[in-house]
């Protein structure tokens, strides 16, 4: 069996959803595939893989710790959707500092009752600037889109399960 | 000044201590040009500035021979002493302390530039009087002339300094003499110059134009500036012999800004020529090395930002205001004029088969005698080594920014075009340098002076400087070190020569000197 | 007949046209994007980099010359757009789901013929000032490649002369031919040429919002 996980970082989870949309050839894969961490396992840590697939950028430190987990963790990562490319929509915060993004979120925005900053230990601290997975890891393969289709999930999957390089047809690359 | 929207915004610059935006229409207007044109010359030239500078705007020069020397520390000094960040004007407007590419002062540095005019040999002591006169609001023409004493340091003398006195050749005896004596450009292509000025004299055209090419620009270079110093006159008789050759009236002296202190000099000199046929105006550059590039020099010299244009056609057909023009550089039209005046056979007699005659070296870095040398083509690196007093050498950066970085095992190699062109940058690194500086050097130079028109240029400049950032803070990463040799590929794409050599002399150190990298790489 | 060879196939030229051109004429695809029929050429974009004799160049630029042997379609040269086409997505904002002109920008479908899946460098994120002055015409800086073209046909197309190029190296922007520096001060119009030559999202018409499903896009 060959051992995947998946996560999202700074993302908002469409890309997994997009994986769902393989419908009836998920099951396919499903003989041939074991899933370690994944929010369809809810396995929360991540073990010894062959593959991981990494959707959302990085927004804050738990990311990055995350990141660098499933490099080490799996012998083939792949980046998946815009965000984790190019931070995506996430990184439009980058044209903004940190204090004006805080403060249009949780002091100044509107209908905002009780204005504060959460400032709770256990919220990861956030990165200065949301970045693409490529800066922090190496990183294998990378599966573009906003999601990426799902075709373009099956066409990934197929060729590392059979060891080979997965070559995205033209009409599976788009960035939206 | 007339109505050269460049020449009218640097006096702008120095009356107002920058170009306020009304002014940018108000000579738009007056010049009849579209706002953005005059706005682009702005925001292009970095002399130039659209926010207020203080009344003593100092540039500090950012070569890596200005760093050998300490300028870094310096430039720390100085912000210290008057309490400003870099770059950011003080809040009184005393005072704007910023850094700017080489000054030409490589044999002579650390130096600086207030309020445009060159000081060189800086010491703490220099730099602490110096801060002590602008904080006592003491106008820098009342500063001690030592200050702004610049010395030609010429170490050896050949041909091209010989007071060649014989009968002056024209036309087309002129120009048969420069074939026979095999004169080629000396800016570093090398291009035939009399089959240039014929291509000119020859190409359509209802007026015709002689440039001379004084934007040197190339860190490590400053020939020009001496030649410019002593030999204006033959200077200028060559521009009027080609003028002459090609049937041009007009002329310009496209001067870089960084040598406004050799202004009253040139005037000086050109108001002493005579002649009613042909007139030479002086042109400013304003801080942008991409000028040198001769099609960005007419540009310039047209009032607009320096881009490098499309070539061909070139400038022998379609020059200045699309008219036939010759562009040459300095040492060119002085040697020239030298081959006019009887010296072509012994420069013919000079250097070796393929590159006749002789070159101006700018000799800087760690050597005992930095200034200028003159040497017959096909002199070893070597011999230069040893003339200028140079030990202990770990290596030699021939050509500038742009050039090639040799090893000790190259220095057998010659200058000459068959070996090692140049516009004559020699600049020297003995053993106790860390190349990874020259490399982080270099590659911020490009990323400054690249003028932006192409993608690969523009943004593989940019990459670049950052890789050689994070590598030189200790940061790097091996992808970076592959990165800064791959870029060479698509560098080589770029619209111009600027960018097409950018990543030359860093990929050549990192070859060469990989230990001196590995600090940098975790 | 003169002619030059295109990666091997030999075609015809008439004198003063360039290798893009008799290209075009002969049904020969030579990417590019800051060219456009029409429009004087000046080779900014680089992506019709083609190796003529050895030598890298412009093919929008470089006049054809008779016996010249030009490649397009080579490892090399594919290695050399990859990167142009990463330099551009690098040095701007370019988040093609935010972006009104996706599927029909010159820039992604670009992209997507050569196959680019990922930015290789890290990306700038670029501040560079948003123009939403006018009541029909915007401008976002972030996404322009400085290809000229609005330039170009505001100048030559429409007789506006609205817009020109400023700064220097990474500070390239656009700017606007008024006082002000901004869209509204000018008398530019929705219908005008320099708004639909855009080839990216950097000037857009107001007032519209995805109008066109995906799967409908010009490129799609």
């Amino acid at each position: 069996m060959i051992r995947l996980a998946t996560c999202s970082l700074a993302g908002c989870f469409g890309c997994h959803m997009s994986f769902l949309d393989m419908d009836e050839k998920f099951l396919g894969f499903v003989e041939r595939v074991e899933f370690d961490r994944s929010p369809f396992t809810d396995i929360k840590s991540i073990g010894k893989c062959d593959i991981g697939l990494v959707e959302g950028g990085l927004c804050n430190e738990e990311n990055l710790a995350v990141l660098k987990e499933f490099r080490e963790n799996c012998a083939i990562l792949v980046a998946v959707g815009a965000c984790a490319i190019n931070g995506g929509i996430p990184a439009m915060r980058n044209h903004f500092s940190m204090d004006e993004c805080l403060a249009e979120a949780y002091l100044d925005g509107i209908g905002i009752e009780n204005p504060q900053i959460p400032s709770d230990p256990e919220l990861p601290v956030l990165l200065q600037k949301v970045c693409p997975v490529h800066e922090a890891v190496r990183i294998d393969y990378f599966l573009p889109g906003c999601p990426p289709p799902a075709g373009a999930f099956e066409v990934l999957l197929e060729a590392l399960l059979k060891g080979e390089k997965p070559e995205l047809p033209r009409k599976l690359i788009h960035y939206d | 000044m007339g109505s050269n929207p460049l020449q009218l915004l640097i006096a702008i610059q120095k009356a107002f201590n920058h170009v306020p935006d009304d002014a940018i229409c108000r000579v738009a207007s007056a010049l009849g040009l579209p706002i953005s044109r005059i706005l682009g010359d702005v925001e292009f030239y970095s002399f130039l500035s659209r926010e207020p500078l203080g009344t003593y705007s100092v540039l500090m020069s950012d070569s890596i021979t200005d760093w050998m020397l300490g300028s870094r520390e310096l430039f720390l000094r100085l912000c210290g002493n008057l309490g400003v960040s870099p770059g950011v004007t003080r809040c009184d407007g005393l005072a704007t302390v910023g850094k700017t590419s080489c000054t030409g002062m490589c044999d002579q540095g650390p130096a600086l530039l207030v309020n445009g005019i060159a000081v060189a040999n800086l010491t703490d002591e220099r730099i602490d009087a110096i801060s002590r006169l602008m904080e006592k609001q003491i106008p820098p023409v009342a500063w001690p002339d030592e200050y702004f004493r610049v010395e030609s340091n010429i170490r050896r003398r050949g041909w091209l300094f010989q007071d060649w006195q014989g009968p002056i050749l024209e036309g087309e005896v002129l120009l048969q003499e420069m074939t026979d004596a095999g004169l080629r450009g000396r800016g570093g292509a090398g291009f035939p110059t009399a089959k240039k000025w014929a291509s000119c004299r020859d190409a359509p055209g209802s007026e015709r134009y002689v440039v001379c090419n004084a934007d040197e620009g190339e860190p490590g270079t400053f020939k020009d500036r001496v030649l410019l110093q002593h030999c204006a006159g033959r200077l200028f008789e060559g521009m009027a012999l080609c003028a002459r050759t090609v049937g041009a009236k007009r002329g310009f002296l496209y001067v870089r800004g960084e040598y406004r202190y050799l202004e009253a000099h040139l005037e000086a000199q050109l108001a002493a020529r005579r002649d009613a046929d042909f007139e030479i105006e002086l042109h400013w550059g304003a801080g942008a090395y991409i000028c040198g590039e001769e099609s960005a020099l007419l540009e310039s010299i047209e009032g607009k930002r320096g881009i490098p244009r499309v070539r061909p056609p070139f400038p022998v057909t379609f020059g200045l205001h699309g008219m036939p023009t010759v562009v040459d550089n300095v040492e060119t039209f002085c040697a020239a004029a030298a081959i006019a005046a009887g010296g072509g056979s012994e420069f013919r007699s000079l250097g070796t088969a393929g590159s006749c005659g002789t070159k101006l070296l700018s000799v800087s870095g760690d050597c005992a005698r930095p200034g200028i040398y003159e040497y017959s083509f096909g002199v070893s690196v070597s011999q230069i080594l040893e003339d200028c007093g140079a030990g202990n050498v770990l290596a030699v950066q021939v050509g500038g920014a742009a050039g090639s970085c040799l090893d000790a095992s190259e220095f057998g190699r010659k200058i000459c075009f068959e070996d090692l062109p140049t516009s004559g940058s020699v600049m020297v690194f003995d053993r106790t340098r860390d190349m990874r500086e020259a490399a982080l050097n270099f590659s911020r130079f490009f990323a400054h002076e690249s003028c932006g028109f192409c993608t690969p240029c523009r943004v593989g400049t940019g990459i670049l400087a950052q890789a050689m950032e994070r590598i030189s803070e200790g940061r790097g990463t091996e992808e970076d070190i592959t990165e800064i040799g791959d870029l060479g590929g698509i560098l080589k794409a770029s619209h111009c020569g600027l960018g097409q050599s950018a990543n030359r002399a860093v990929r050549d150190m990192l070859r060469k000197f990989p230990e001196h990298f590995e600090g940098g790489v975790n | 007949m003169k002619t030059v060879s295109l990666d091997g196939a030999v075609v015809p030229f008439a004198e003063g046209q360039t290798v893009m051109e008799c290209a075009l004429a002969a049904n020969i695809s030579i990417p590019h994007l800051c060219f456009l029929p029409g429009f004087l050429p000046h080779g900014s974009c680089r992506l019709c980099t083609v190796k003529i004799d050895g030598r890298l160049a412009s093919a929008c630029t470089q006049p054809a010359m008779a016996g010249q042997h030009v490649e397009i379609d080579t490892e090399e040269l594919r290695q050399v757009r990859l990167s142009l086409l990463r330099m551009l997505f690098v040095e701007g904002n370019h988040y093609c789901p935010a972006c009104e002109k996706s599927g029909s920008c010159r820039l992604q479908k670009a992209a997507y013929d050569e196959g680019m899946l990922d930015l290789h460098y890290r990306p700038w994120y670029p501040k560079r000032k948003m123009d939403a002055s006018h009541p029909d015409v915007l401008i976002d800086r972030d996404r322009c490649i400085f290809c000229e073209l609005c330039v170009k046909a505001s100048r030559d197309v429409d007789g506006k002369n609205i817009f020109g190029i400023s700064g220097r190296g990474i500070d390239t922007h656009l700017v606007v031919n008024s006082k002000s520096g901004l869209l509204a001060d000018t008398d530019i119009s929705a219908q005008d040429r320099a708004v639909e030559v855009c080839p990216v999202g950097a000037i857009l018409v107001k007032g519209r919002g995805f109008e066109i499903p995906i799967g409908k896009r010009l490129y799609d």
